[in-house]
């Protein structure tokens, strides 16, 4: 390629307390070109994009727009030289609607004269269906991607950011936004598509920069690679082959049951449950998946307890009604939980790692003596804790927030399992968590199965779902399908289920 | 029983006024996600500032001019503990209130028990002389009609203009505002002014045109009423209005009531109208999902910009 570049960064350097977040990075994207960023959790993606979007500024380095010299300035500045961005976690206002989001990315009052009808234009040629009319809170993930790609295209923009966009879309979603992608590419959009995903990076993009730990370790092509040669690049370690797939338990009896729970949102922007019926064997792992927001949240608060379900029985734990129990009541009778947000929801941050240990396991793991704490034994289970599942921390007395994300899971993973709990209900178990810990979760979530007590899974993870289940369930709009056993799941029939379609019984 | 229903109705938009004024201001506030509990301080500064001035000057204008520069002056310092240096907005306020309410007994000590010019009142030449619909439509102060229009101008800029959508955007969700790359932390220093300056005048109705005269605590509650009415209106300006008239009615019905000699203790009279406000607000606010709707997301936390 001789044209001149459409961007050109050199030497980007951003330095943040205590870490390195981008050293001496180069990246050159051509015109028409469809980027790959690649690189796990923490390898400087997101800081990156961010200083290319204006939204912070790096230390030093060179930053250079189809050949001339740039200090971008701000987002505003950004999206004037022609720079847009979909966001991970979406930029959207939920009370506000699609055609107020749009407005509020438009910074010139004459790009909002007669937006209403230029949305529904941009919208139709694309296939990127949006109403305007809409409030936010309303939508779905698919679809409130389609706003912010919506957005960005009514700025004609020449280079568009994508970080990690089919993290939340069903496989059939993230084929529809590719095909837009490459369209957008044709006529004379360059891409940059930041994700972890190496089939879809290989199958859609035709150059790719790696990062680790800060820095470029590679520029490729990722076609000329197999997935697994761009793994190896891309994560530090050796991957370790993957926990061995058990043999499915025989039958056992359910020691958890869910008995068409229904439970209203309390939060207007929440999804209601709807009639969620489910038995879980001793033994049996069963993975729910689903896209976030079609009531993972309010399945996993009406299992620990934190929103009570009302009638006792339509929640049964080792056959005890328990609807009507709090957290408390629960843990006695063996359920352990493991909620998707670690901080703050799963551990108190500003807390130590035993005080945290003490919190959940005081009753299970009688670490309290006439009402008091009792220090010693909360330690020493601390310790084991720390030990048994490689915490990498100082000591039973750090902070909570003095963890990486990684090893904070693992600690409250190891926390819930040290219990021997009958039931474990585990959301979003390896969520922004490297590979290796990712691994030991694992390990911990299949041994703990094989001795016997029932585990639920609520993932949006599908690797990990089909890795690690029995049988396979998918939340949509607060309704759970039947549970199939995986070994006649597909990742087309989960799919269409994600997306709230029933599939047509067996015709496999 | 013509003249208690025209009494009714002048009492109900006389009391309304600086309860109107002020809760106006805190709507916007808390519509940028910024809580501030200072309003009665902000008041009472309001109060004494405009009365002083009033008094010293003869001019009522200047007074006015004053009271908001009183309450625009705090809140300014309540802006810079919040908002720069990311104090707590609950304690920030709370202290605010207890410094307005020493501070204006300080400064106010000299003018206790004497007058200052009022606010004129309206007077047009054959309108308000009209039986009825002059004294209920044409005999107020200018911040009676002042509080009715700077509403419903309210009204309008937050639903109506792009600057008011990315008010409520910053209430909505601040963090993916500043990706958009507003600012944040500038939009809330206005907002807060701008509250600051409503209260400031509130408190000048309340020295200049309700009771005109300067007393120790003479706001006697009502920033904290006007701070209820923003959250049992469901931030949204039509019911404030219907709030503080509420407030109004109730206030004229104390006085009434005591005025026949009926045997209630007076202590409960005097606060009827707060109580019989909150309840009332309470009950036909009850729907939660509706008040988590309007309720702007961010409210009371704090930004902070990192990258």
């Amino acid at each position: 390629m001789t044209q001149t570049p459409l961007l050109r960064l050199s030497g980007i350097v951003k330095q943040y307390p205590g870490c390195l977040a981008n050293d001496h990075v180069d990246l050159t994207i051509a015109p028409n070109q469809i980027h790959a960023l690649l690189g796990e959790n923490g390898a400087g993606k997101s800081t990156l994009v961010k200083i290319i979007y204006g939204v912070i500024r790096p230390d030093a380095g060179e930053t250079v727009w189809q050949g001339r010299r740039v200090v971008i300035q701000s987002p505003a500045h950004a999206r004037r030289l022609g720079i847009g961005m979909v966001f991970q976690h979406f930029s959207l206002f939920e009370a506000l609607t699609v055609a107020d989001n749009i407005a509020l990315g438009l910074n010139d009052a004459k790009d909002r004269v007669g937006l209403r009808q230029r949305i529904i234009d941009v919208s139709a040629s694309y296939g990127l269906p949006v109403d305007p009319d809409r409030t936010v809170h309303d939508l779905s993930v698919g679809e409130r991607q389609r706003i912010e790609i919506v957005r960005c295209l009514l700025q004609n923009p020449k280079l568009l950011i994508m970080d990690e966009p089919t993290s939340v879309l069903t496989p059939q979603e993230a084929e529809t936004l590719f095909a837009t992608l490459r369209r957008l590419a044709a006529e004379g959009c360059s891409i940059l598509y930041i994700s972890h995903k190496l089939d879809e990076v290989r199958a859609l993009c035709e150059a790719a920069t790696i990062m680790r730990l800060g820095r470029v370790v590679a520029q490729l092509t990722p076609r000329d690679k197999t997935a697994r040669e761009l793994a190896s690049i891309m994560i530090s370690a050796e991957l370790k082959p993957a926990a061995e797939r058990r043999p499915p338990p025989a039958a056992a009896a359910p020691r958890l049951v869910l008995n068409r729970l229904n439970l209203r949102a309390t939060n207007p922007f929440g999804t209601s449950l709807q009639a969620i019926t489910l038995s879980v064997a001793g033994g049996e792992i069963v993975g729910i998946a689903g896209i976030a927001g079609n009531g993972q949240g309010e399945l996993m608060d009406a299992l620990s307890g934190e929103t009570l379900a009302g009638k006792p029985e339509t929640i049964l734990l080792d056959a005890v009604p328990a609807g009507h129990l709090g957290p408390k009541e629960r843990r006695r009778l063996g359920g352990c939980f493991v909620p998707e947000e670690r901080n703050g929801h799963g551990a108190v941050t500003t807390m130590s790692l035993a005080e945290n240990a003490f919190l959940s396991g005081h009753l299970r793991g009688a670490l309290a003596r006439l009402g008091l704490i009792d220090r010693r034994r909360t330690q020493d289970y601390t310790a084991r804790i720390i030990q048994r599942f490689d915490v990498r921390t100082t000591g039973p007395q750090a902070t909570a927030k003095s963890l990486s994300g990684g090893n904070l899971q693992k600690f409250l993973v190891g926390r819930e399992v040290m219990l021997d709990p009958a039931v474990l209900v585990i959301s979003q178990p390896t969520w922004g968590v490297d590979a290796g810990a990712a691994l030991a979760i694992h390990e911990a979530i299949v041994a703990l199965a094989a001795a016997g007590a029932a585990v639920v899974i609520i993932s949006q993870d599908l690797d990990e779902i089909f890795l690690l289940s029995d049988r396979i369930a998918v939340i949509a709009a607060g309704r759970l399908s039947e549970p199939v056993p995986v070994a006649d799941a597909t990742l087309e029939r989960i799919g269409l289920l994600m997306g709230g379609v029933s599939p047509e019984p067996a015709h496999v | 029983m013509m003249d208690i229903a025209i009494n009714l109705l002048a009492s109900i938009m006389l009391a309304a006024t600086p309860l109107l004024l002020a809760a106006t201001g805190e709507l916007v506030v808390e519509k940028a996600a910024v809580l501030n509990l200072g309003v009665e301080g902000m008041m009472l500064m309001g109060a004494i500032a405009g009365f002083a001035v009033a008094h010293e000057t003869g001019s009522v204008w200047l007074a006015l001019l004053a009271a908001i520069g009183a309450g625009m002056a705090l809140s300014l310092l309540f802006a810079v503990l919040t908002l720069t240096l990311q104090a707590n907005q609950t304690a920030t306020g709370l202290a605010l209130t207890i410094f307005g309410r020493g501070f204006s007994a300080l400064v106010g000590a000299g003018y206790v028990g004497i007058a200052a010019p009022e606010l004129p009142k309206l007077h047009l030449p054959g309108l308000t002389d009209l039986p009825v619909l002059g004294p209920v439509l044409f005999s107020y102060d200018p911040l009676v009609y002042a509080a009715l229009l700077i509403l419903a101008l309210v009204a309008w800029f937050l639903a109506k203009t792009h600057a008011g959508l990315i008010l409520r955007a910053i209430g909505d969700q601040h963090d993916a505002a500043h990706v958009l790359g507003y600012k944040v932390i500038r939009i809330r220093y206005l907002a807060v002014l701008f509250g600051g300056a409503m209260a400031g005048l509130a408190g000048a109705d309340m020295s200049l045109a309700y009771t005109p005269l300067w007393a120790q605590d003479m706001i006697a509650g009502r920033g904290w009423v006007a701070l209820a009415l923003v959250t049992f209106a469901a931030w949204r300006p039509f019911w404030l209005l219907i709030g503080a008239w509420l407030f109004g009615a109730m206030m004229y019905l104390s006085l009434y009531v005591q005025g026949l000699g009926v045997p209630v203790p007076q202590a409960f009279l005097s606060a009827l109208p707060y109580l019989g406000t909150v309840v009332v607000l309470v009950l036909i606010s009850r729907d939660r999902r509706r008040i988590r709707l309007h309720r702007p997301a961010m409210l009371g936390r704090p930004f902070q910009a990192n990258g």
